[in-house]
């Protein structure tokens, strides 16, 4: 029972970070119906320049404690990889909005490639330990084990959330992003400027990612150039998993995939005789995906999209 | 251009000259360059991209099914092609399966390959566009995952050391891994591989372009633009989707073949989510649905990266006298800002067929005039 609720544990931790990118997304995907292929190295980014942040603080014997230290650094990276975000719109996706489906697919996929290559100019092709800064005590929680960072991924993850669904249902820019997601040319003629819209989502997606990426190094005590790829992958499954361009359900998609994932890593190995070991976790999510998609071809909270005659 | 027409006989002269001209290549690029050979190499790799992204453009480009996986038949190929001509399972295989002729390996892996097709295929037959994305994509990631792992409980692919002592290929008496004497001509083993694979990729192209006007060819076009109108009109949208698969899939499946028996060893490394990426950047930039574009793509995307790789450090040493930055970062990065480059400047890709043009037409006539042609196409495409 308690490894079991120890998976849980991990799985929400995971999850909730998975969710965070899940929601760069589905946002884009909400409005524009095209995935930003690049998210994943918004990530990435967001990640390696606050541990260069933190370095730096440290470096200069900026005496603030470590949660502080951590909080300024998030706060310089933001703006950047809203930046960078700004610039993904700019470039890979308005001047190719009329095109084919797939140009701007390939524009991403281009861009995502030069923004990993930049990563590695600047950071090498090495792993980067994320400082020890924070605290690291463990808390009891009935048997299963729990570090304050991790509780504090939770709670951070869950403040972010109402945050967002704050932002989006109860303010003018939230029900500008609504009616573009719904019809771009009608919002226009309600006087909405589509174009402020969407590249405000692509920023506030970014800064959520670059949130996520912080997450996922402290997490895993390490970043990497290459690390936005996989942690992309894994959200925008996440996302699909919960029906593309919902937000709720990338929530959903992205908690329940963490929980899949680390009860699937957990217990893979007994269920399946020791045939299939933890090394099989991946295998697990995309079967999980496949599956749900074979009943709900359009995700688990996907609206039913009427199909074009 | 139709390239259909270079089957009539006013095109006979150029094709010929085309087919002398690849028949020479070869010898122009060892002999004129420093490093001919591993260009020479790059060109047999280029073949093989060919073979695939032809496979990938009967998926996405005939039949608008967006494949993120499709590295994964490329890979089976591969796979059973060494499985069957190497050491590595000579004590668990009865002797008369191991070392089978040349053609009987490349049915084989072209068979399995197909049969992954069907297997990805048939399940997914009801999602559509993102969703059928990203179920390839897990598809992709699956087999490669399984490959890298089934070295236990039964050592089956050796894991991620994948499989060494791959034969090379015997044809009619001759061993294509030794240097051959021919009429006082040496041909190294890479100019016959070369021939090889030219020959197989010349086979694809033309079974893709008698595909493209066939009927089945028709019904995945009709599929791609509307699915609902085409089943309507009495196509089974299953079988010809699942058709779609199995074809592409086999095309992977005989180029993972010639990949496995040109390399000489296979490892999950080379079949990482990025090559099927690359294999769709090959498709879209060139042009989807055409297959002249699809080609011309996948010359570009699989060799630039090669050029770079050559031109880059002399560049950077005779601009800033050092080496800046790692030349294989630089190399990757330029070829990223290319793509968006290609893309920015033809949307429609380098080489679109002609019906794609025509959708694609910049819409700047009046709304009466834009109508009219609506109106027209709507007629034209009754027909």
């Amino acid at each position: 029972m308690d490894i079991f609720l120890q998976q849980i544990i991990n799985g929400l931790v995971v999850g909730g970070i998975y969710a965070l990118i899940a929601l760069g997304y589905t946002m884009v995907y909400g409005i524009l119906q095209l995935i930003n292929f690049a998210h994943g190295e918004i990530v990435m980014i967001g990640a390696m320049v606050t541990i260069s942040c933190i370095n730096f603080l440290v470096g200069h014997n900026v005496n603030l404690s470590g949660p502080v230290l951590l909080t300024v650094s998030i706060a310089m990276a933001i703006p950047v990889t809203m930046l960078l975000g700004y610039l993904i719109e700019r470039v890979a996706y308005r001047p190719l909005r009329k095109a084919p489906r797939m140009a701007p697919l390939i524009t991403a996929i281009g861009l995502s490639i030069v923004l990993q290559q930049a990563a590695t100019m600047i950071w090498g092709k090495n792993y980067v330990p994320f400082p020890a800064i924070l605290p690291t005590d463990v808390l009891e929680i009935g048997g299963a084990s729990i570090t304050t960072l991790q509780v504090a991924i939770i709670i951070l993850t869950a403040v972010i959330l109402t945050g967002l669904f704050l932002l989006i249902e109860r303010t003018k820019l939230g029900r500008a992003m609504r009616a573009t997601a719904q019809s771009p040319d009608v919002a226009r003629l309600m006087g909405v400027n589509v174009n402020t819209i969407i590249s405000m989502t692509f920023m506030i997606g970014s800064a959520l990612g670059a949130i996520a990426g912080v997450l996922v190094a402290a997490n895993y005590d390490q970043a990497h150039a290459y690390m936005g790829f996989m942690v992309g992958l894994k959200a925008f499954t996440a996302a699909v998993l919960g029906g593309i361009g919902n937000l709720g359900g990338a929530v959903l998609g992205g908690i329940l995939l963490g929980i899949i994932e680390s009860i699937g890593s957990g217990y893979l190995g007994d269920l399946t005789g020791g045939f299939l070991g933890s090394q099989y976790k991946d295998i697990f999510a995309f079967l999980v995906l496949i599956l749900v998609l074979i009943f709900r071809p359009s995700g688990l909270m996907g609206e039913r999209v009427a199909e074009r005659a | 251009m139709n390239l259909i027409d270079i089957f009539s006989r006013q095109r006979k002269t150029s094709l010929i000259s085309l087919g002398l001209m690849l028949m020479i290549l070869p010898w122009i690029i060892s002999h004129g360059f420093e490093s001919g050979n591993s260009y020479l190499r790059a060109f047999d790799m280029a073949l093989l991209f060919i073979m695939l992204s032809l496979g990938l453009n009967i998926v996405v480009g005939y039949a608008g099914m967006l494949d993120f996986g499709y590295i994964a038949f490329y890979a089976v190929g591969a796979y059973t092609y060494a499985l069957l001509n190497s050491p590595h399972l000579q004590a668990l295989l009865p002797a008369w399966m191991m070392y089978p002729p040349f053609i009987v390996s490349i049915i084989l892996a072209a068979g399995i390959a197909c049969v992954f097709g069907i297997m990805l295929g048939g399940p997914t037959l009801k999602l559509r566009g993102d969703y059928l994305a990203i179920v390839t994509l897990g598809f992709g990631q699956i087999v490669r995952i399984f490959l890298t792992n089934l070295d236990r409980p039964f050592n089956l692919t050796n894991g991620p050391q994948g499989i060494n002592n791959i034969q090379r290929v015997h044809l009619f008496g001759l061993d294509l891994g030794r240097p051959v004497q021919i009429l006082g001509i040496t041909f190294e083993p890479v100019h016959l591989y070369y021939y090889l694979i030219l020959f197989f990729c010349a086979l694809i192209v033309v079974v893709s372009l008698r595909l493209q006007d066939s009927r089945i060819g028709r019904a995945w076009v009709a599929i791609r633009e509307d699915e609902i109108a085409a089943n309507a009109m009495g196509l089974n949208t299953r079988n010809i989707k699942l058709l779609a698969f199995a074809m592409g899939a086999s095309f992977g499946g005989i180029s993972g073949a010639l990949f496995a028996s040109l390399q000489g060893f296979v490892s999950p490394e080379s079949f990482i989510m990025m090559e099927s990426v690359m294999v769709l950047c090959m498709v879209v930039l060139g042009g989807m649905g055409n297959i002249p574009g699809v080609i011309l793509g996948a010359i570009i995307v699989s060799i630039t990266p090669e050029i770079l790789r050559d031109v880059i450090n002399p560049l950077q040493m005779a601009l800033a006298g050092r080496k800046v930055v790692d030349p294989e970062t630089l190399r990757m990065l330029i070829f990223g800002l290319v793509m968006i480059v290609i893309m920015l400047v033809r949307p429609e890709g380098l080489w679109p067929s002609s019906r794609r043009r025509a959708e694609l037409k910049p819409q700047t006539k009046g709304i009466a005039l834009q109508e009219k042609d609506d109106m027209q196409d709507a007629e034209r495409n009754h027909d």
